[in-house]
């Protein structure tokens, strides 16, 4: 018999706000423990919650990114449960009326493009931080009441590779519209894995089991990987499944029991009365729609149709969003934009990476690589030659005209200087001149080489290659 | 359901531990409350709509603007114990 998965992830992430959700603390990572608090984000008795109201656009924005809907009506809860990283013994969450519902998450997967559909996205705040020694723990609130969103997804997702991609594919989404870093490294993406199997083609669902707050995705996928199959041993061997929470242990590899069901909580939810609801305006929620862009995928499918790019550089483009505005800001008035690609991928970015500079730094106009290119174009200079008058521009932020006439680099297609030359290198090795004729065809890019080095690089190498060939026959 | 209500769950939850004898005052306590509450049920609620707020307001929101926080010393002077910048709590087991 053969078995499926079924897999739902919940994704938290921290908004980038200035402030926290309800109170003016900062939102703000690695400062002092217990700095950024004050009574509200305390829960101290008797202190009133306000919403931040940029944490409300960035969530109705996120709506719109995933293409989901803005209800009419949303409305906060409280969820009601004790844990010391919980100040207020509740947490303030949407229950039945989050602030988005519906829409996608559209990436490309084994090959394909797949698509997950998005159940909610809902409004929510963060806990503090636990620290644990060996006979007490410590907590610090500085991280309680950051505005948190949880996206839920549908359980559609079918496998280890497919979870890791929808999540790469989501964040990158938050990531350009400006929703979340989603800086893995200091927490402000967390995730819990909803993970059962079924016999294949099976209507209901397994038993399922939940892993709790991982906090890398290639922990996910690690940990989906030992999960399925321990799923389908258990129920190969007749056993039961129950429904339970595991953790993900990263270090030994595996999964273990948490809490199980009978321990579930009740978290008796009922609206938070200090918090009025949200009714969205749609004047509101135009202004919102203003801030949509264009989507990662989108924008690497427009690069590759408009632009002719391959795959990687589009994709390059995508990932370091700076880089492909230089490249946009270009490519409409490139005659090869696919050279222009790679000029700015293989020769810029090495170079930026070389000197540690950004792009906003450098010295030369963008333009300059236009320019550059068509001086290879015209063959004015070899495209070896065109490295180095690249790198000139780099340093000084020349014209590359100007850099060739200055320097004396021009191509040279004089026909009679590089025989000259050719005789030179012919006279100065005779071993690959007697390979050659032996039927070593290999041996006169050597003897071009030669020539090239001869003249500095300024030989025109195509003439440099016909005349050695004329002289050898 | 006055008669059913489970005094035993509800301390659980609440991390209240209760003597027997407290468990029979408070239940019958609790009890008598929700059947007092009972009562709602008698009012004639076809067609209105249910809400979760009686105050007709919404929208109410803050701007994105950071206020000077508590000072670490201020936030921990009612803790019961304190240590290194952090409220000290017994040891959190999962």
């Amino acid at each position: 018999m053969s078995y499926e998965a079924v897999i739902g992830l919940e994704t938290h992430v921290q908004l980038k706000t200035k402030s926290k959700m309800w109170c003016g603390c900062a939102n703000q990572f690695g400062a002092p423990p217990n700095s950024n608090v004050c009574p509200v984000c305390l829960g101290l008795p008797g202190v009133l919650p306000v919403a931040n109201e940029e944490a409300l656009r960035l969530t109705a924005l996120t709506g719109l990114l995933l293409q989901g809907v803005l209800p009419p009506y949303a409305k906060f809860d409280r969820k009601n449960y004790f844990y010391p990283d919980m100040p207020k013994n509740y947490q303030i969450t949407q229950f039945d009326k989050p602030s988005s519902v519906g829409g996608f998450v559209e990436f490309e997967c084994h090959g394909g493009l797949a698509r997950v559909n998005i159940t909610r996205a809902h409004l929510e705040e963060d806990v503090g931080k636990n620290f644990h020694f060996e006979r007490h723990s410590g907590v610090d609130f500085n991280r309680a009441g950051v505005p948190l969103l949880e996206i839920v997804s549908e359980p559609e997702i079918t496998g280890a590779q497919m979870a890791y991609e929808y999540l790469n594919a989501l964040v990158e989404i938050l990531r350009y519209g400006g929703i979340s870093d989603c800086d893995m490294e200091k927490g402000e993406v967390r995730c819990d894995v909803n993970v059962s199997v079924r016999t294949q083609g099976a209507r209901e669902l397994g038993q399922k089991i939940e892993i709790k707050n991982m906090n890398s995705f290639s922990g996910v996928r690690r940990a989906l990987e030992h999960e399925i199959p321990r799923q389908i041993e258990v129920l190969q061997k007749g056993g039961p499944l129950t429904q339970e929470t595991r953790r993900w242990d990263d270090a030994g590899g595996l999964t273990e029991t948490m809490r199980s069901k009978e321990m579930a909580h009740d978290y008796r939810y009922f609206p938070e009365p200090d918090l009025m609801p949200l009714a969205p305006a749609p004047a509101w929620v135009e202004e919102v729609a203003r801030r949509v862009v264009e989507l990662p995928l989108a924008k690497k499918q427009r690069l590759m149709s408009k632009y002719q790019l391959p795959a990687s550089d589009a994709q390059t483009f995508v990932w370091d969003r700076a880089l492909g505005d230089y490249f946009e800001h270009l490519a409409p008035r490139s005659k090869n934009p696919k050279a222009a690609a790679n000029w700015i991928i293989n020769n810029l970015r090495a170079k930026l990476a070389a000197s540690g500079a950004t792009l906003a730094e450098l010295n030369f106009k963008p333009e300059y690589i236009l320019d550059l290119m068509e001086l290879v174009e015209s063959r004015q200079i070899s495209g070896t030659m065109a490295q180095q008058v690249f790198a000139e521009m780099f340093e000084t932020g020349g014209a590359p005209n100007l850099i060739v006439k200055e320097k004396g680099w021009a191509q040279v297609s004089d026909a009679a200087a590089i025989e000259a030359l050719c005789d030179q290198a012919l006279a100065a090795h005779p071993g690959p001149v007697a390979d050659y004729k032996a039927g070593k065809a290999a041996a006169l890019n050597f003897l071009k080489g030669q020539v090239m080095k001869l003249s500095k690089g300024k030989a025109n190498p195509n003439l440099a290659g016909e005349i050695l060939e004329k002289k050898l026959k | 359901m006055p008669g059913n209500f489970d005094v035993q769950y509800v301390a659980r939850l609440a991390r209240i531990a209760l003597t027997p004898a407290e468990q029979e005052k408070f239940g019958a306590q609790l009890s008598h409350i929700l059947g007092y509450i009972e009562k709602l049920n008698q009012l004639d609620v076809a067609g209105i709509e249910p809400t979760a707020h009686t105050v007709p307001l919404v929208n109410v929101a803050r701007p994105d603007e950071v206020r000077p926080s508590l000072t670490n010393e201020e936030a921990l002077r009612n803790a019961p114990a304190k240590a290194n910048g952090l409220f000290v709590v017994p040891k959190i087991v999962e």
